[in-house]
């Protein structure tokens, strides 16, 4: 008897929806045979068994939403056990460049519990409130904005036809057409190029990049051609352009397609930066990038594209840049925090609050301008500081943000500021490697233990 | 795959003349002289420590920026790279403002703040002026984007050099401006020097005018030092990508008379093969001669060149009295105001 498990058909894939049965009971399968086909919120995939035999007992009807990765689906008769079956890819979907269509155990730790904000000022009390994923407070986000301003196009790597290779864009191209809904060859530089001068002739492109990491191909154009051109012309020459993408440690994926770049750009005057952590983030922050009349790179988060949260359901819901938001309130520590990590700070906080420690979590949500009056009056109040970020110590945001608060409140602090941050070491591939390079709760909560001398 | 055309454009200027108004031939020969001048003095004021940093004059190329000049419509863009000034002028930008900008005074077309290789000027459709050898094109092929996006019937002429020619972006541009169909002009200013390399030590082919053809994009290499190849050659490649059959290759064959900016010797080459072009392909002795040729006074060529010289000592004069940039505006024009 060998069961047939739900397999992962990516990185970040927790759970999916059993669309289809190729087989039925009493069938003989073989090695290779396509069995059945799975939806997941990226795509459709077929499913190969892996081992021969007649089939059993099919466990999970089609039909069957969020059946939970390594869940038995199906049994075969005789036949010894085998781990998950190999996924193999649907004709209609080949596999992105680099996107998150691989393969790979999901090693990362669930998501953090939906937040409640304590003193959120574009959360008006009995503010009718709807469950959204990250991903799809995104695609409202742009959707929303296109069909206010005829100006706002989206441009990038397999963003139309494909729906876009993590689903941010799906049914824009069914909604605008492929005027304003452009697929792009694989060639970063080029189209960042010609998003960059489409702003200096007056539109308001936004530009996809697949991810963060290829953008490294483009970054002459987001500095040298987007964030400096408005000085460099006495003020002539406006660039209102969005790059976004995801950004941050993703899963699995190594060195090369795992990295944060807050620091990077948040060290460019003319640029704004912003890194969304929850879906209101998401859609508010991203509506105000739209509307911005300069260059503004968006940090999203592959890890959170999945992740349902509450946001207001009021129309037009736009947050206001430069802005830090206290996710938590608390009076022993602050913790300051942004994208993926406002969820682990919420963790720690909730676990050190079981040990008597009272953690006042920031979200930064703009990275540049940075909101330095909310960070200090937050240290001011709890009198120690603890930041968190994905990217790497040196030169890092946890960094400026330790010398803005030491500037402004040397007198107000209790302990030396700590930071949280990736090891410096490249992205390792080995799960456990990984483990230990990237931030994690149990990091954090030692970090606030040793600006609290306990 | 459309094979791309390919013509080599020889104007005999002798039997152009009776398309030739003689008003016209007046207007380029002063555009030019004029870019001469204003290049002459600006070297001038570098040796003077009045012009800092770096400083690339145009001097040998002013039929390329003329010529391409007489085919815009309102409207249109012009995008170039860091050997700036001769567009400028052509564009119409006003010689004081460009000249105090290389001063770095207020009055300057960046209030001072761009230097000579960051120039724009929203009213003339000249958006610069790029210090990144190869990035004007990609962004020249998002004006054309723009233009194609608003459906408003205007190009873009984007200029780049042979230096540029080999750079990454400019084949990612070409690929999509075809795929697009975008309505943009690539003007392929061959000077025959990247910096102190000849095209032939830096290009595997070196007829830049074919370097559209893996994408279907036909191109014909022109005499750059006659304004009138030029102009036709830059109305045919205008028609093309006006009427949407998308981008369009002109090589310009070209050279520069000095040094690659103004630090640079030269020593690449030969005196003689300077003095060799200066002598027989010099653009503005070409014009002159189609003037006298057309029956032109001495005496009106004359006073175009003192009216030049005018404008330009008034472009010196004020490129020294403009005030530095007030202090305050180091942090101005950092953001838009939201």
């Amino acid at each position: 008897m060998t069961d047939i498990l739900m397999p992962a058909l990516s990185p970040t894939m927790e759970e999916g929806t059993l669309s289809k049965w190729l087989i039925k009971v009493g069938d003989e399968v073989s090695a290779g045979q396509v069995i059945a086909e799975i939806e997941t919120d990226k795509a459709t995939m077929e499913v190969e068994a892996v081992d021969e035999g007649k089939v059993e007992a099919i466990l999970i009807d089609a039909g069957t939403e969020g059946v939970k990765v390594n869940t038995p689906i199906a049994r075969l008769e005789g036949g010894v056990s085998s781990p998950a079956p190999a996924p193999a890819q649907a004709a209609d979907a080949p596999a992105t460049q680099e996107g998150g269509e691989k393969k790979a155990a999901d090693a990362t730790p669930a998501a953090a519990p939906v937040s409640k904000p304590q003193n959120d000022p574009e959360f008006p009390e009995g503010t009718p409130m709807v469950k959204i994923t990250v991903r799809d407070a995104l695609r409202d986000a742009i959707a929303e904005e296109m069909r206010r301003d005829d100006a706002v196009f989206l441009m990038g790597e397999e963003v139309a036809q494909y729906q876009g290779a993590y689903k941010v864009s799906r049914n824009l191209l069914e909604e605008f057409g492929d005027r304003r809904v452009i697929d792009t060859p694989i060639t970063e530089m080029g189209f960042a190029g010609i998003g960059s001068g489409a702003a200096m002739a007056g539109l308001k492109p936004i530009i996809e990049f697949m991810t963060f990491n290829f953008a490294m191909q483009a970054i002459d154009h987001i500095i040298n051609s987007s964030a400096k051109t408005l000085y460099m012309s006495g003020g002539q020459i406006k660039s209102s352009i969005v790059f976004r993408g995801p950004n941050g440690a993703a899963a699995r994926v190594a060195a090369q397609h795992s990295q944060d770049y807050s620091s990077w750009y948040a060290n460019v005057p003319g640029l704004k930066v912003l890194a969304p952590y929850d879906a209101a983030d998401a859609k508010g922050l991203l509506k105000a990038a739209i509307r911005d009349p300069n260059p503004v790179v968006f940090l999203e988060h592959e890890m959170m594209y999945g992740n349902e949260f509450e946001i207001p359901d009021v129309e037009d819901f736009v947050l206001p840049i430069g802005k830090a938001k206290i996710q938590r309130e608390g009076k022993d520590v602050t913790i300051v925090a942004h994208s993926r990590m406002v969820g682990f700070a919420l963790k720690a906080a909730e676990q050190l609050a079981a040990e008597g420690i009272d953690a006042e979590v920031v979200n930064l949500r703009t990275l540049r301008p940075l909101d330095t009056d909310t960070v200090v009056a937050s240290v001011k109040k709890t009198n120690r500081l603890v930041t968190v970020e994905e990217g790497w110590g040196p030169c890092g945001i946890g960094a400026e943000v330790a010398a803005r608060v030491t500037a402004e409140a040397f007198d107000d602090l209790d302990a030396p500021p700590a930071r949280v941050h990736q090891e410096d070491v490249p992205m390792p591939y080995a799960a456990n490697l990984e483990a230990l390079t990237v931030p994690s709760v149990e990091k954090i909560i030692a970090a606030v233990k040793q600006v609290s001398y306990k | 795959m459309a094979r791309a055309a390919q013509k080599d454009t020889k104007t005999d200027s002798g039997n152009k003349l009776s398309n030739v108004s003689k008003a016209d031939l007046l207007k380029y020969y002063r555009e030019m002289v004029l870019i001469r001048r204003f290049e002459e003095r600006a070297g001038q004021l570098y040796g003077m420590g009045l012009i800092g940093g770096f400083c690339h004059l145009y001097i040998g190329q002013e039929a390329v920026a003329v010529g391409m000049e007489a085919a815009s419509k309102e409207g249109d863009q012009v995008i170039t790279g860091y050997r700036d000034h001769g567009h400028m002028l052509a564009a119409g930008m006003d010689p004081k403002a460009v000249m105090a900008e290389l001063t770095g005074r207020s009055g300057g077309s960046s209030k001072g703040k761009g230097g000579s290789m960051h120039m724009f000027d929203i009213a003339t459709g000249f958006f610069g002026g790029h210090g990144i050898v190869g990035a004007q094109v990609s962004l020249g092929t998002g004006l054309a984007f723009a233009d194609f996006y608003k459906k408003n019937g205007n190009v873009s002429f984007t200029y780049f050099g042979d230096g540029a020619a080999n750079q990454g972006q400019v084949y990612e541009s070409f690929n999509m401006a075809q795929l697009w169909k975008l309505p943009v002009v690539y003007v392929i200013e061959n000077n025959e020097y990247a910096m102190g390399t000849s095209l032939a030590r830096a290009s595997a082919t070196v007829n830049l005018s074919q370097r559209g053809a893996s994408f279907g994009i036909p191109g014909e290499t022109v005499d750059g030092m006659d304004v009138f190849a030029v102009k036709e050659a830059a109305e045919r490649a205008a028609e093309h990508a006006r009427s949407g059959k998308g981008p369009y290759i002109l090589e310009m064959k070209t050279y520069r008379y000095r040094g690659h900016s103004m630090s640079d010797p030269a020593k690449y080459r030969s005196k003689e093969e300077v003095d060799e072009v200066k002598t027989t392909r010099d653009p503005i002795d070409h014009i002159k001669t189609m003037l006298q040729q057309a029956g032109v006074a001495e005496d009106e060529i004359k006073t175009i060149d003192n009216e030049v010289k005018a404008i330009v000592l008034e472009a010196v004069d004020f490129a020294q009295t403009s005030p530095e940039p007030d202090p305050s505006e180091l942090y101005t024009d950092v953001y838009t105001e939201a």
